[in-house]
Parts: structure tokens; C-alpha cells; sequence
């Protein structure tokens, strides 16, 4: 069991967790991930890691729900616990002075940006950040990427905070203005990291890519997480997260992860059924306790059968 | 130091009635097992045990050799006619005490281990007919202690004060563990996943190995004195320096196993539909999904469909059987070789024919086919002969010009085997490893390059089986304890 320390919400259905794991904390590293299960009939996913604190021995996820698993996460509050968390898995980011880095994070995608773009400004670099969503409420973690980042810019796909348009389109510009650009690294919906790795083969420039394929154990050992680079299958887990852009077979990526997909809408219909009813029944209990004290009637003795059900 | 406790049953005169010619004239007792048709349908256990009589019966049939060949065959050299004589004795605990002399887990090797190529191989009844059911007697003695022995009688043997971690909790190191545990020295066991058992959790299936039996075998160890941590990596979470450092363990155990399924490299083989063995086997077996959506991992729906699982070993088959209790319409086993020349335990490849299992053999995929929207639709194959055997000792199979040939699939399952897994090599400076990326051990000690480090099992063999990976364990266990023991390292 791994208890959260503290749950809050960032952003309409992303919410920020810090959890006691002080092995995890101790050794994460930019670029890793982590793999949790909730519950005992819960799957495995692998989710993003924020950032950690070694002394602490915290780890902060950030969750955005979208299936089952990820809404049953954020329904956890500060005190709850989860089942499983394992990590820091995955190859650590490659840090070194490169020059000028655009950082681009999309949606819940900048959090795993996030710790890399940090380590990069530490490690010399001049770091310009991109950061989108579809609206105002969806940009992420806006003041901490200011912090590590010599510029930042925003966007919104409806224009409703900063700059309208998307975090493709500002690239666009600075290639255009002839920013000089040594690496950068996407993290994001494939469609955006795809349209970034398109734009910057033309370009030359080197483009790394943080990928969230079907995972289960995260150590190499199912095989699930294959990816098609240049061809060959290497696996997220343990030659990624993070592959050369301009190498890996994005068609694929969509392919792979659709394969549950009616599975997963099941699972989540009857997720938001249950819950749905868990209201419900909070609210029958309400309006019950309600009704007993105005009526003020003494409690009625259940009636119980020699084997003890109720009848 | 404390030596593994050893039963209290002195040596003594058998008590069988029989005299050896009447023992060989009787037939072997068969194993009741559960009907194909509705077995194939569902993942509870397709053994069910003998009886206490069957056992019995069973037992009458050694001939109590001289110089037993079962146990000198036996990779953790069980004491087959010692145990087999407290069942004619019916002291039936007795006989699981000395079995656990040898051998931690009797419940799961008597379930899984091959016994035709080792104890029941060598028994000299084959020369007459068919072997002792060494196998089917163990796990009936392992089932009757999980049934009547209490663990509160356990004995913890006296602290030695020294620590090892043991990385992997599949059967090298519950083996280790156990063995360790027993010398009285402290055992701390690290296993990456959520559940304790390594492969005996995630490869191989309910209907062969109940979870339920692995969580006692586990639970009998922690009466033991067994630790047990899960949710760590080793080679991530923390690295073998570390467990030696700061953590202050003295010796350390690497079990981890083999890893990294293998693909054939063919076209299609990133298709929906197309899986490892151990992913399909992991999401059955660890996450349940074949009780989805109880539980939440979901699994592509096999009912009505044609499934075919590439390979001919164990792991092939569990898969295949696993596919049929999906609902697959058709089951095949891909095979480029022959029968004879499968590496599959023979009740594995009865019981598999018995459930419905098609098995084309001498046959190859050359490619997978799409049906246009990402999903496997059919594979080409190819048509093999055997010509000369290889390395392996097998002969090879020999593609047939213009044989290939379609057959129409929604799943295919890769059982090839798997390669080495690259984080404890990659994490761990001056561990040797082989060419291949396999721990490099010696094959009686298992020590490795590095001092206080021993490995064994999958990770330095490759793909091999429980009771070899258990008999790895035990080397490392003992050759760990002369080590604490004497400081020395030559």
C-alpha cells in the first residue's frame, strides 16, 4: 500500500498526487515513469512522474481521466491509498548541454516534460517552452515551467488564454524566424508529437519523443509496450520512453493503443454507472436520515433468522 | 552453523508387502482428471489429485532400488523411495517433511515439473512398463500437508546474522530463499511485479497452477522466516550496489528469470491481434483478464475465432489451452518441427489434443496478414521437412519450396522463447555477461564475476524449466551459505 500524502486538482479532470514512495523518490530520474494498480481488480498503467522528493520520499503523479483506471484514480483523496506503484521505470532522459532545447508539452503531456526541462536548464542549456491545450483550464503547470524555462509560451486550440492555435504552429514560427534550435523534445498526444517530428525532419533537427504505449509489467518482460522504430520492434519499457522522433512509425503507435478500445469504453460506461448509483444511494441515505428525524419514530429492530439473514 | 533441518524419521526397513515381482505386475494409477469438453471451457484445475487409497496403491509400486536413479536425476535431488515409503507407511507428513528436505515448493512441482525427463525418466519400472507416478505422489504429499500440517509447527532455525536479498521470486529464488531461510540465515526477497511467484504467477495458467497453491507455498516460506517485497525493480528502484551498500546485505541471489519475449522478425508481427506469449499469458494469469470486466484488464474477444500459438514448448501450450477457455472457435499449434521433437511436458501436449487442440506440425508463419484496418486477418506459412539435427540436437527444419499456404487467424500468439533481460546488466557494473546478455555464473557455485553475487536460473541458462531454475537455486543456496560462512572468495 502507497498512501497519498496530498490530492488536488490542477485543471478540469488532472489532478496532482504526492505519494509516499521513498524508494521511487530516491532514484527517479528526468524521463522515467512509473506502472500503479489501485486495487486488487485493477489494471496496470503507467502514469507520468512530476517531479519527487529524495528526502521526503515523494513521488507526484498527475492524472489526467480519461478511462476507468485514471477516473478511479482521481476519485482518491489525501489519506487514500493505492495498491501498487513501481519504478522509476524506463531509460532516464539524456541530459547534456545541447544549446537551445524547445521543451513542448501538450495536455497532461507537459508533466512528463516538466523534470526533463528542468534538468536540461540545469545542465546549461537556454530552454524555450511550448505548452498547450484546448482551453485555458487545460494549460498545465504553467508557473513551474516558467521557473526552469527562459521563455514560455502558450497556447489554446480556442484561443481562450494567450496565443490561439496550437504548440505546432508556434514552432512553426521560430523555425520560421530562424531561432536556432539544437533539440526538442515533444511530450504529448501522438497527433501533435507526429506533426512536430514532421516539421522538424525537413528541419534537420534532432527531436526526441516521450511515448505511452498498452503497457503491463514495464520491465521487458510481455512485450506489450512494442514499439515499430525504423522497422524494428524495441520496447517502450526498456529501450524508451523517449525515441528519436524521426524513427518511430506513429501509425502504428494509434493502431496499437486503439486494441482495447472497445474494452476500455465498457469498462468506463460501467465505471460512471456504479458511481452514478454510489450517488444515488448517498443521496436516498441523506434524504432517509432526513425523513427519520423529523418523523423522530424510534429505530425498528430488524428481524433476524436463526441463521442470521436478514429478512 | 546450522545444517537444513532433516526429518525425524530414522532409515528403517520397508514396510511394503509386496514382493518385487508382484509390485511390477501392478498398473500405474492414473490421475482423476476433469472431462476435456467441459475442462476447455473453464480455468480450474484439470488434475485432481489421488486419493489418499490411489496414493497408496500408487506407492506399493516402487522397487525400492539400491541406488535410486530418480533421485540422482532429480535436480534438486528429492529423496523419491524415502518419501514414497512413508506413503506405503501412510504417514503422509512425514513424507512431505522429507520431500521439503530437497525441495520448497512440492505443490508446484508436482504440478509442473517434467517428469519424464528426470525422476520418472530414469525410474527403472519403465523397463517393465510405465514409471512411478513420482509426480502425482509429491503432489499428492504436497496437498495433504497444505491440507493437515499447521504452520505454527515451522521451527525457525537459529539467526546466523548475516542478510542476502534474492532479486526474483520466481522458483531460483523461492528455492534459494527457502534453502537460506532454513541455514538460519536473514532472507529478503525482491520481486518486480505485484504478486509473489514470478513465472509460476504470470506464465502458467490457473487450470495447471492455481494461484491458490503458490500463495500457500509462499505463505509456508514466510512461516519460515521468509521476507518478501513487491513493486521493486532491481537494476531501477535499487541496484545491486546498493542492496551490497547501504542496505547491508552480505550475499545476493539474481533469479530474475529469462525476460524479452522474441519475435520472429516476420512482416506484421506489430498487428492488433498478434501478442508474446507472455503478454497474453500475463494478462490471463496475473491480471485476470479472463474474468474481465470484474477485472479491469481487457483482453481482444477470442470467442468463435481462429487462434494459433507459434512454438512447441510448454509455454506454447499453456497459451493455446488458455485461448481455447477464451472461446477460440479454432485452436492450432504452429510447430516447424515435428511432434517428437517438442519440448512440451507429454501430458501438456495429451491433455491440449484431449481440449481440442489442432496441432499442424512442421509449419512456419512467413508473414501476418491485415485485414486492412491494423487487425491480424491471416497468416502465410510455410511447410517444413526435417533434415539434419542442429546444435540443439533436433533435427532442423528444412522450409519446402512452393508449400506455403493461408490460413485465416484473428490471433496469433509468438511462444520462440525470449532473450535476456537487460536492466540488472545494464545497471550492475562488473557483472559479466555472455555474448548473448545472459548473467555469467558457474555452473556449481553460481557465482558471478562479482564478489557476493550469484545468479541462477533463466538468466543464466535462458529459457529452461521450474525444477532446473529450483536446482539452480539450490546450488546458489549452498554455495551462498559456504560463502557467509567462510569470508572466502576464491
Amino acid at each position: 500500500m502507497f498512501k497519498i500524502l496530498d490530492a488536488q486538482f490542477i485543471a478540469p479532470g488532472i489532478k496532482r498526487f504526492v505519494l509516499e514512495a521513498p524508494r521511487i523518490a530516491r532514484k527517479q530520474r528526468a524521463g522515467q515513469f512509473v506502472i500503479i494498480r489501485v486495487n486488487a481488480t485493477g489494471e496496470r498503467i503507467p502514469l507520468t512522474i512530476e517531479r519527487s522528493d529524495p528526502e521526503k520520499g515523494t513521488v507526484n503523479l498527475v492524472v489526467q481521466s480519461i478511462g476507468k483506471t485514471t477516473h478511479l484514480f482521481n476519485s482518491l483523496e489525501t489519506g487514500d491509498s493505492i495498491l501498487d506503484i513501481v519504478g522509476p521505470l524506463g531509460k532516464p532522459s539524456e541530459i547534456e548541454n545541447f544549446g537551445t532545447v524547445v521543451i513542448m508539452g501538450g495536455g497532461v503531456g507537459t508533466a512528463m516534460a516538466y523534470p526533463t526541462a528542468a534538468a536540461l536548464k540545469r545542465a546549461g542549456n537556454r530552454v524555450i517552452t511550448i505548452i498547450g491545450g484546448r482551453n485555458k483550464d487545460l494549460v498545465i503547470l504553467e508557473a513551474e515551467m516558467r521557473e526552469v524555462s527562459d521563455t514560455v509560451f502558450v497556447t489554446t486550440d480556442d484561443g481562450s488564454y494567450s496565443d490561439k492555435g496550437l504548440v505546432t504552429d508556434k514552432l512553426r514560427q521560430l523555425i520560421e524566424n530562424g531561432t536556432r534550435i539544437d533539440l526538442v523534445l515533444a511530450v504529448g498526444p501522438i497527433p501533435m508529437m507526429r506533426a512536430v517530428a514532421e516539421m522538424t525532419r525537413k528541419e534537420r533537427i534532432k527531436t526526441i519523443v516521450s511515448l505511452n504505449p498498452i503497457m503491463i509489467d514495464g520491465t521487458g518482460m510481455c512485450g506489450g509496450c512494442r514499439v515499430l522504430v525504423e522497422g524494428k520492434s524495441e520496447f517502450a519499457c526498456v529501450d524508451g520512453p523517449e525515441f528519436d522522433a524521426h524513427r518511430v512509425d506513429f501509425a502504428v503507435l494509434v493502431q496499437r493503443n486503439a486494441m482495447y478500445r472497445e474494452a476500455e469504453k465498457l469498462s468506463l460506461e460501467e465505471y460512471k454507472r456504479e458511481e452514478y448509483k454510489r450517488e444515488e444511494c448517498k443521496w436516498e441515505e441523506c434524504k432517509r436520515e432526513v425523513e427519520e428525524k423529523n418523523t423522530m419514530a424510534p429505530p425498528q429492530a430488524e428481524v433476524v433468522g436463526a441463521l442470521g439473514e436478514k429478512k | 552453523m546450522s545444517t537444513p533441518p532433516t526429518s525425524k524419521t530414522p532409515p528403517k526397513k520397508s514396510s511394503n508387502p509386496l514382493p518385487n515381482k508382484e509390485r511390477i505386475k501392478l498398473p500405474r494409477q492414473h490421475m482423476p482428471e476433469r472431462a476435456a469438453q467441459v475442462r476447455n471451457k473453464q480455468f480450474t484445475e484439470v488434475n485432481l489429485g489421488y486419493s489418499e487409497e490411489l496414493a497408496r496403491q500408487e506407492a506399493l509400486r516402487c522397487i525400492e532400488c539400491a541406488k535410486p536413479s530418480c533421485t540422482k536425476d532429480c535436480p534438486v535431488g528429492v529423496k523419491v523411495k524415502d518419501f514414497v515409503q512413508l506413503i506405503v507407511d501412510g504417514d503422509f507428513l512425514g513424507a512431505a517433511a522429507k520431500i521439503r528436505e530437497d525441495n520448497v515448493l512440492p505443490a508446484i512441482t508436482g504440478r509442473v515439473c517434467p517428469q519424464e525427463d528426470h525422476c520418472e525418466g530414469a525410474c527403472l519400472l519403465c523397463n517393465k512398463g510405465e514409471s512411478l507416478g513420482i509426480g502425482y505422489l509429491e503432489r499428492f504429499v504436497a496437498d495433504y500437508e497444505r491440507q493437515h500440517f499447521d504452520l505454527k509447527n515451522i521451527k525457525r532455525a537459529t539467526s546466523t546474522g548475516k542478510k542476502v536479498a534474492i532479486v526474483g521470486s520466481g522458483p531460483s529464488g523461492l528455492t534459494a530463499a527457502g534453502d537460506l531461510v532454513a541455514r538460519g540465515h536473514q532472507v529478503h526477497v525482491f520481486e518486480a511485479l505485484h504478486e509473489i511467484g514470478g513465472v509460476l504467477v504470470y506464465g502458467i495458467p490457473e487450470f495447471r497452477l492455481p494461484k491458490s497453491i503458490i500463495r500457500e507455498q509462499v505463505d509456508y516460506m514466510r512461516a519460515m522466516g521468509v521476507e518478501f517485497e513487491t513493486d521493486v525493480v532491481v537494476g531501477r528502484t535499487v541496484t545491486i550496489d546498493e542492496l551490497m551498500g547501504e542496505e547491508g546485505y552480505d550475499a545476493v541471489f539474481i533469479g530474475t528469470g529469462a525476460g524479452l519475449p522474441q519475435f520472429m522478425g516476420i512482416p506484421g508481427e506489430h498487428l492488433n491481434g498478434v501478442y508474446s506469449a507472455n503478454e497474453f499469458l500475463t494478462r490471463i494469469n496475473l491480471m485476470h483478464a479472463y474474468e474481465f470486466p470484474k477485472f479491469d484488464e481487457p483482453m481482444v474477444d477470442f470467442r468463435g475465432k481462429n487462434v494459433a500459438v507459434i512454438g512447441g514448448g510448454n509455454t506454447a501450450l499453456d497459451a493455446i489451452r488458455s485461448a481455447l477457455r477464451l472461446g477460440a472457435g479454432k485452436a492450432f499449434i504452429l510447430y516447424r518441427r515435428s511432434e517428437a521433437e517438442m519440448p512440451a511436458r507429454i501430458e501438456e501436449i495429451k491433455h491440449a489434443k484431449e481440449e481440442g487442440v489442432e496441432f499442424q506440425v512442421l509449419a512456419a508463419p512467413l508473414e501476418f496478414l491485415d485485414d486492412g484496418k491494423g487487425w491480424l486477418r491471416a497468416a502465410r506459412c510455410q511447410k517444413m521437412e526435417l533434415g539434419e539435427p542442429d546444435s540443439s540436437g533436433r533435427r532442423r527444419p528444412i522450409p519446402i519450396a512452393g508449400s506455403e499456404y493461408e490460413i485465416p487467424l484473428a490471433v496469433a500468439i509468438m511462444a520462440i522463447g525470449t532473450t535476456a533481460n537487460p536492466i540488472i546488466r545494464m545497471t550492475t557494473p562488473g557483472l559479466e555477461t555472455t555474448k548473448k546478455g545472459y548473467i555469467q555464473a558457474d555452473e556449481t557455485t553460481q557465482r558471478t564475476s562479482r564478489r557476493g553475487v550469484f545468479a541462477g536460473g533463466d538468466i543464466v541458462t535462458g529459457g529452461a524449466t521450474v525444477i532446473l531454475a529450483m536446482g539452480a537455486g539450490r546450488r546458489a543456496a549452498k554455495s551462498i551459505h559456504e560463502f557467509l560462512c567462510s569470508g572466502e572468495w576464491k
